[in-house]
């Protein structure tokens, strides 16, 4: 298996052709071996990422910019594992990370959480057994506080400054246990939370109050793999699943302005009801009052054919990538 | 012509057949192709026009659906051009000839393809009318006959192209071509430099000008078309008759390859390189409106070479055998990629008869079967091997399902990815049986909550009743439950299994007599036993459970299920045979001894208890 890191240049800004949609193709700047499946990767800071592998491996990969090189800077060999009941130690697939300049964060299939310093050897804290099943995903809910799911539908939080290696809360979807495969946390409101399931299912949960989410939505026809608000623009959603649809959630006020992306993708647009007036200090996502305005939901690509692994966004890019080997950057998301 | 591979699976020859040291072991290793880097892009887009072939319109009828099929042949080309792209990239980026050499090898094996494809789109899939057919065969020649290109330029770009060397030869390959306005512009600069065989140039120039040429519009008949052309043609021969070209020998070759004249075509094999090449360009000035004729390759290529695998296939492809043709590329190429979309798209043309082969599917089934089962020994193009599988309705569901239970499953989320396409297709037994291999990683490895995850998705009651008697198994060594979290949380998915059921409700009673809710506790431990839920050989443990209880300084059985706690425990002691009594060491015989103790004492508070008036 030859898996790859690589880094890729999607051309100037200034760049704009006559509709502004074809700019060139991304250029590869620069690329390195990886051992193992890529799981997850986030940047730790303008040159650094930090990359989750299948074998339970983490690596800080840095990128040198004037010769366009990527180097391992640190690797944990052995974050995640198995103890094998004849006591052999096999590699447990590291399923997520998460950054937060310096510390960073891991989860993985062997259900431990670790928390790592960029530049030390050692992990500041490790949490065996963290939970029973699988934990899917991770993301920071504040400085001292993350997320994680699991493979039995749970939402927890953990405080690292409690010793205990207990979560300080747990939240569990009604009804089946179905697995959550990612989590995102509102950018500006930090009581919002959003997961994507097994069954594509998206849930909103507000964490100050119940054990049980706000709202289910019925979404994707297979996996959720990635949810994320708009960094942003948090009144957009975007979520990716394995059957092969990347949909954009957006909850806005403004829909007398049709925003111009719904023209192909548009087929399949649905709207849901929700009360959007007091938005300052409810939120679009957490009421659901179905009189009020509306939630717009765009499947954003037109031919689906096989999984959307991953997505991110920043500003008006979106990019994106497919089990059918290829990576889609689209530079005018609110156009 | 370029050199096609051998036919694909690499037989593994047996070591140690005599002389000493020579036992080896081989890795065989099917479809060597499919792990060629840049091959990837073809795989990966080729099955998405793949799929979208197979999901267009079939309703649309005649001409719009014929230009479908020709986008789709055309789409399928780019992706081979691109993929000779990648190829021409990645060999610029090697150094040693080791690297280099299988770069350049694929990159002919790929011009191969896309030009036998191109001539199939325009035969087969475009199928246009005589003349167009021929103005297609002429663009076709020009695109893959470049040979002379450099020779072209050379002479186009120099300062005086009619002093040039070259010049004759490249208006001869301008003509051979048919390319006549850049023939007329080159041989004007030659009148305008040779005053003296002006005359003879207007004539030639007038003849070239005046030659008909199927137009793409149709706007003639044929008939009307085959009238034009024989009395230009008759005009030809009345000059060359004549002797007006006499003078000059090139213009006079000129004049015989306008006429068609098979020996003065042949005299520039050299400038057509390919016998393909000579035998449109004796299309276009023999009989342009009819179809192409017989084959004379043996003028072009001699008495001493043999036709080349290409040479073969191009040939079926002009006398229209398609079966043959297809034949001829399996056996010449290394892999069943082409094969089996060309197949597939000539299919959708309904070209192909549905004659059955041997064992019972067609032959585009076939193609496409052994396609994707390339694709599945790949540790990742798999997936795209899926998608073909569906598109074969004999025999595609159930080659699925013996590939799928075999691919290695590293990660969960590879997993979970088959466990989808499974249940997309309504292959429960492979749900299953996936399904019970994660749920065995997971519990080897201790990790029990994954394990009722797999087992919950399979609705696999046999393993979560497994896994709960794992749980059980851990308390009564331990004395404490392990992974809270998961059996605190289990909701509905507790009515699995009897067990899980058992399990959670066990772990609700610890719970309720943790927060001191006695009575409450008492109903479901009695519940628990006599709705049968705990396995027999848990009641003991029950039992004992219900000893602090009992002990209680406040009542808590009622006198009914105080009559029930003993029906149970009469129930577990009588059902012990004498031996087994015998057996029973002392702490055992003790318990029994305790249980009934409390039970009578009980029984005795409890009666008086509801035996006592309320009231004042």
């Amino acid at each position: 298996q030859d898996n790859r890191v690589s880094i890729w240049s999607v051309g100037d800004l200034g760049n704009g052709g006559l509709s502004g949609e074809y700019q060139g193709e991304p250029q590869l700047l620069c690329d390195i071996r990886h051992n193992g499946d890529v799981m997850d990767m986030q940047f730790l800071d303008q040159e650094r990422i930090v990359v989750a592998s299948s074998t339970g491996s983490v690596t800080v990969f840095r990128h040198h910019q004037n010769n366009q090189t990527l180097s391992a800077n640190q690797r944990w060999e052995k974050a995640h594992y198995h103890v094998d009941q004849d006591t052999s130690c096999g590699g447990a697939a590291c399923t997520g990370v998460i950054c937060n300049n310096p510390e960073i964060v891991t989860v993985g299939e062997d259900g431990r959480i670790n928390l790592f310093r960029a530049d030390q050897k050692d992990a500041v804290r490790s949490i065996d057994n963290a939970d029973s099943s699988t934990l899917h995903a991770v993301t920071f809910l504040r400085t001292t506080e993350i997320l994680t799911v699991n493979s039995i539908g749970q939402l927890k939080i953990w405080d690292f400054r409690q010793q205990r290696n207990e979560p300080s809360q747990i939240f569990s979807l009604t009804g089946d246990r179905v697995p959550l495969h990612c989590v995102d946390r509102h950018p500006n409101q930090q009581h919002i939370v959003a997961t994507g399931g097994q069954d594509g299912m998206l849930s909103i949960w507000d964490i100050r109050q119940g054990t049980m989410p706000v709202s289910l939505l019925n979404a994707h026809e297979a996996e959720m793999w990635e949810v994320h608000f708009h960094p942003s623009n948090p009144d957009h959603l975007f979520t990716c699943s394995e059957d092969g649809s990347l949909w954009h959630w957006d909850t806005s006020t403004d829909i007398s302005g049709k925003p111009s992306f719904l023209h192909q993708g548009g087929r399949s647009t649905t709207y849901f009801s929700h009360n959007t007036i007091n938005q300052s200090v409810v939120s679009a996502w957490l009421s659901n009052d179905p009189t009020k305005d509306r939630m717009e939901i765009t499947n954003l690509i037109p031919n689906q054919t096989l999984s959307v692994n991953s997505l991110d966004i920043l500003g008006p890019c979106l990019v994106y990538g497919t089990d059918a080997e290829a990576i889609y950057v689209n530079r005018q998301l609110f156009a | 012509a370029p050199a096609p591979a051998l036919t694909g699976s690499v037989v593994a020859g047996g070591g140690g057949e005599g002389g000493p040291g020579s036992s080896c072991v081989f890795v065989v290793r099917r479809d060597q192709d499919i792990y060629i880097q840049t091959l990837r892009k073809l795989f990966n887009e080729s099955h998405g026009i793949f799929l979208g072939l197979q999901r267009s319109e079939e309703e649309l009828a005649g001409k719009s659906r014929k230009a479908q099929l020709v986008q789709v042949s055309k789409n399928y080309r780019s992706v081979i051009r691109a993929c000779m792209e990648d190829m021409h990239q990645a060999a610029a980026g090697t150094i040693t000839k080791s690297e280099t050499w299988p770069c350049f090898f694929q990159v002919s094996i790929l011009s191969a393809m896309e030009l036998i494809w191109n001539l199939c789109e325009i035969l087969f899939v475009e199928a246009a009318a005589a003349g167009p057919l021929l103005l297609r065969l002429l663009d076709w020649v020009r695109l893959h006959v470049c040979d002379v290109d450099n020779m072209v330029r050379e002479v186009l770009s120099s300062e005086n192209p009619s002093k040039h060397k070259l010049f004759w030869n490249v208006v001869d390959v301008f003509v051979l071509q048919g390319r006549m306005d850049e023939a007329r512009h080159l041989l004007s600069k030659e009148a305008t430099a040779n005053p003296t065989s002006v005359n003879m140039y207007k004539i030639l120039d007038d003849l070239m000008k005046k030659m008909p040429v199927p137009n793409l519009g149709n706007t003639q008949t044929l008939t009307e078309m085959e009238l034009k052309w024989q009395h230009w043609h008759e005009e030809c021969q009345r000059y060359l008759q004549d002797g007006t070209f006499a003078s000059n020998s090139h213009m006079e070759s000129i004049c015989k390859i306008l006429l068609g004249d098979e020996n003065a075509i042949l005299e520039k094999k050299e400038l057509m390189t390919t016998w393909y090449h000579f035998l449109v360009t004796r299309l276009l000035y023999s009989h342009p409106t009819v179809k192409p004729m017989e084959l004379r390759m043996d003028l072009f290529l001699g008495e001493e070479s043999s036709p080349e695998p290409l040479d073969t296939i191009l040939m079926a492809a002009f006398e229209f055998e398609l079966h043959q043709v297809i034949k001829e590329c399996s056996i010449a190429l290394s892999n069943w990629w082409f094969v089996a979309h060309l197949t597939d798209l000539l299919d959708h043309c309904k070209l192909l008869q549905s004659h059955n082969l041997y064992f019972g599917s067609n032959m585009r089934e076939f193609l496409l079967l052994e396609y994707a089962s390339g694709l599945f020994s790949h540790h990742s193009l798999w997936q795209l091997g899926v998608d073909y599988f569906d598109h074969c309705p004999e025999y595609g569901r159930v080659y699925l399902e013996l590939h799928i239970e075999r691919i290695p499953l590293n990660t969960e989320q590879k997993a979970l990815k088959v466990l989808r396409i499974c249940e997309q297709r309504q292959m429960h037994e492979q749900v299953r049986s996936i399904c019970k291999i994660m749920a065995m990683k997971a519990l080897r490895t201790n990790r029990l909550g994954s394990a009722l995850s797999w087992s919950i998705r399979a609705k696999d009651a046999a393993f979560a009743t497994l896994i709960s008697d794992r749980f059980l198994k851990d308390y009564c060594e331990r004395g404490c439950f392990s992974d809270l979290d998961l059996i605190d949380n289990l909701g509905p998915s507790m009515l699995l299994s009897d067990r899980l059921t058992f399990l959670g409700k066990y772990r609700e009673f610890h719970r309720l007599y943790g927060e001191k809710r006695f009575s409450e506790a008492a109903k479901l431990l009695l519940m628990l036993m006599t709705a049968h839920i705990a396995p027999c050989s848990f009641w003991m443990t029950l039992l004992t459970d219900a000893l602090p209880l009992l002990e209680q300084k406040e009542v808590i059985f009622s006198a009914e299920q105080t009559y029930e706690l003993m029906r149970c425990l009469e129930d577990l002691t009588a059902g012990k045979s004498e031996k087994q009594k015998f057996q029973d060491d002392d702490v055992e015989t003790m318990k029994v001894e305790m249980l009934r103790l409390a039970l009578a004492r009980n029984l005795a508070r409890v009666i008086v208890k509801e035996g006592t008036l309320e009231g004042s």
